[in-house]
């Protein structure tokens, strides 16, 4: 990692503003294996202000739940070799003692995990679950005030007689009501920011709106940075201010929600755009996949680690796009929008190439 | 076969044609420009109006039984998971199955592999009932109608390797002698993508999108005419998802294979499906071609389902489309709701709703839906469009001297429907 790069993205942390309630900076997490040192994530920069929500967008093993893990202290300092600067209001927490940051967690970053039956103890009530998440933090509150707090929490978030389901096992509820349960227990300590890691992946469509519609609801009145990690580009759409797609570890782009989607500067992104098929869309949009598999972790490719499935290599001179990492610059529409991609002109190759063919009403529009 | 469009989505793999060995060392496979990945990608597969049916479901139920706890264990009650529900598949199209989890479509995909017997009703394939049929008259018959299943990680024995698994269904139902089996099933990696060479690999040597290639191949061995395609991409990684869809595409072309297509994912439905059937707790609500279903959505639940959907380019452009908020959970298929299923959840439910069930009515040339008022999203009816139609007033008591019509209950569409605007029967 180079000096001039750091500074870079200093700059860039500090024309968007300096109140950021999380700022990760130059991130890097690595695992040993037995195969060797494998690079979960690399020199990823992001922030989050509170009352908004930052999107996280890759596929597996692209990262993007190992750095929320991290940002938690969720890693193991035996197994992981973390290096960077996670700052959780003002706070760094690479290597915060595991004493202060068990102070931290629950309390003023907490999580919702995507498999509500995983996370959930089978074997304890619903209500305990929550109160004990609650008496956690709150050492000098009683049973009964965490009990009453619990049943306040299920009530917020629309679970039907809380008074009753408190005493559920979480197997009794079904998978929409387990999801709430976790938002509650994610929500139960008012915490300054909320990472939702897929919270509606496993669920019907139907209760997914009903998900994102009291996440949105809840951000609105505890005024909370929230974090939401999805593979799902609708989710995004509807959910986030900002936007980080990430690639083998790295972000390849990041900027506000509606500037990626409709002028996305990366192939990548392209890729993920043209291989959804949209229940409003054309039925001339093709669908065009991604060719190949998502790279091994432990031993990327040279260069750009997209290349060997990029499509439009070929408008880049010479083989740059196999030799050189490109950084992540500022692209042609202004400072707020960073890519990760050698191309000269994205936005033209974006509007006369893909476009015609994942979006033909989009273009007779223009 | 080998002129199959397969998609170069495996090239880091090694590239699967023969006499082409060398460029496996080849690290930086190159891929194909952006103009011809985008030639290798589809459009929505279109309707076929005129092909015959493959599969006629007729009046299809299947209860499972609920037992008592305790030494003797008595049936209590019975799970009514699919309860009388009749289509048609075209002769190599494709019909979509959607509906939320437990609304019976797996069930459904199930029943006309024969992984289940049917309760009730008919399922007829060519000039067989596949529900009449007892497991030894069923054997040569599943050649014919395969499956695709959601997991690739647990629908694949992980202790056979690919080419024992592909390879099964050929030394099962004899069709080719025993050492034809192998470059039959190296045809058939092949076909879907796969290097041939690795049909000595096993399950876990390959990642999902290639499992599900696995699954696919080992579906397609016996040249079926009808797949049941059960979330066959859910699994899957986005990227993988269109991949995995493409070739699926590719093979419904080359073979005129038929899928019954079980999808929870609206968008990949719609791509996939010129005919979209929703069901709703073990019956069908409407069911259609893609323009009337996506289009003009009639019933109450669809237009639910569809507004929950998260839209990229919407929002991107800044509308967020009004969504349509389903209060609670599905009812328990043990003891449904009287009438129509979906009242205690639909905002329309009126005293009609609970008395009588509303019948699939045939509401345009390709367009059936269950509700006493139908109608477009906001324009629905105040008045039950059914009432005359089933005898009954506007409450849903019986009406004095009013005679119910006979609403056809068949599989496929009829040259005359009820029309719900005009409120009465038109001919094409």
């Amino acid at each position: 990692m180079t000096d001039e790069r750091r500074d870079e993205k200093r700059e860039v942390a500090d024309t968007s503003g300096d109140d950021a309630f999380l700022v990760v900076d130059d991130l890097t997490v690595r695992f040993p294996t037995e195969d060797g040192l494998l690079t979960a994530v690399s020199g990823l920069s992001y922030e989050v202000r509170m009352g908004e929500t930052l999107g996280i967008v890759g596929e597996s093993g692209s990262g993007k739940s190992v750095s929320s893990l991290a940002v938690l202290g969720l890693h193991d300092a035996k197994s992981s070799r973390i290096s960077g600067s996670i700052r959780v209001g003002g706070t760094e927490v690479i290597g915060l003692s595991e004493s202060r940051m068990r102070k931290l967690r629950g309390n003023a970053v907490s999580m919702i995990f995507q498999d509500a039956l995983a996370a959930l103890h089978p074997f304890y009530k619903i209500g305990g679950q929550l109160a004990e998440a609650y008496q956690v933090h709150h050492p000098n509150a009683t049973k009964r005030d965490a009990r009453r707090k619990a049943i306040e929490m299920l009530d917020r978030v629309g679970i039907p007689q809380p008074d009753r389901r408190v005493d559920d096992f979480p197997h009794q509820f079904s998978g929409g009501m387990r999801q709430r349960a976790m938002i509650a227990m994610g929500l139960i300590n008012d915490p300054s920011l909320l990472i939702a890691d897929e919270p509606t992946t496993a669920l019907d469509v139907t209760v997914q709106a009903q998900i994102l519609d009291l996440l949105q609801d809840l951000q609105r009145e505890f005024n909370s940075a929230v974090i939401i990690i999805t593979h799902d580009l609708g989710v995004i759409a509807e959910m986030a201010d900002d936007v980080l797609v990430m690639y083998a570890g790295r972000a390849v782009e990041y900027g506000p929600c509606k500037e990626i989607l409709t002028h996305p500067e990366m192939p990548y992104t392209w890729g993920l755009l043209s291989s959804v098929p949209e229940v409003g869309a054309d039925t001339d949009a093709r669908l065009i996949p991604i060719p190949g598999n998502p790279p091994s972790l432990l031993s990327p490719p040279p260069g750009c680690s997209f290349h060997p499935r990029c499509a439009h290599m070929d408008k880049v001179p010479g083989n740059l796009c196999s030799t050189e990492l490109p950084e992540l610059t500022p692209g042609s529409r202004g400072s707020g929008h960073l890519k990760r991609c050698h191309l000269a002109d994205p936005d033209r190759v974006f509007e006369a190439e893909v476009l015609p063919e994942i979006a033909p009403e989009l273009v007779e529009e223009n | 076969m080998s002129d199959v469009n397969v998609d170069k989505a495996d090239a880091s793999q090694g590239q699967p044609a023969p006499g082409e060995g060398e460029e496996t060392a080849v690290v930086d496979q190159q891929v194909a420009s952006f103009a011809e990945l985008a030639e290798q990608g589809h459009t929505a597969t279109q309707l076929d109006v005129t092909a015959p049916p493959v599969l006629e479901v007729e009046n299809l139920k299947m209860y499972f039984p609920v037992k008592s706890s305790g030494v003797v264990r008595r049936t209590i009650g019975h799970v009514q998971a699919v309860d009388g529900i009749s289509f048609q598949v075209p002769k190599g199209g494709s019909l979509g199955l959607v509906g939320e989890s437990g609304c019976g479509k797996s069930t459904t995909g199930r029943l006309i592999t024969r992984l289940y017997n049917p309760t009730a009703g008919t399922m007829r394939f060519g000039e067989h009932d596949l529900a009449q049929l007892s497991n030894r008259q069923m054997k040569p018959l599943r050649k014919h109608v395969q499956m695709i299943f959601q997991d690739p990680y647990t629908s694949l024995n992980p202790r056979h390797t690919v080419g024992a698994i592909v390879g099964a269904p050929l030394a099962i139902h004899k069709v080719v002698p025993k050492k034809e089996i192998l470059p039959k099933v190296q045809e058939l990696l092949r076909v879907v993508g796969l290097n041939p060479e690795h049909y000595n690999r096993y399950p876990n040597e390959f990642s999902g999108g290639q499992r599900q290639r696995i699954g696919i191949a080992r579906a397609l061995t016996l040249n079926p005419q009808l797949l049941v395609a059960d979330e066959p991409v859910s699994a899957l990684d986005v990227s993988i998802q269109a991949q995995v869809i493409n070739l699926l595409q590719d093979l419904q072309k080359e073979f005129g294979i038929a899928f019954l297509f079980i999808a929870h994912d609206l968008a990949v439905v719609r791509h996939f499906c010129p005919e979209v059937a929703v069901m709703y707790l073990g019956k069908i609500v409407e069911i259609a071609d893609r323009e009337s279903l996506y289009g003009h959505a009639h019933h109450p639940y669809t237009q639910a389902l569809l507004s929950a959907v998260p839209d990229v380019k919407q929002a991107a452009i800044g509308g967020r489309r009004e969504r349509i908020r389903l209060e609670g959970d599905v009812p328990s298929p043990i003891n449904p709701p009287s009438g129509c299923r979906f009242r205690t959840r639909c905002s329309l439910a009126q005293e009609i709703c609970a008395k009588v069930e509303p019948p699939l009515l045939q509401i345009g040339p390709r367009h059936k839906v269950a509700c006493h008022f139908a109608g477009e999203l906001g324009n629905h009816p105040n008045t039950p469009v059914t009432a005359n139609l089933l005898g009954v007033d506007n409450q849903g008591s019986p009406a004095g001297g009013a005679t119910p019509t006979q609403v056809p209950v068949g599989p496929g569409y009829e040259d005359e429907w009820y029309d719900v605007k005009a409120q009465k029967m038109v001919r094409a």
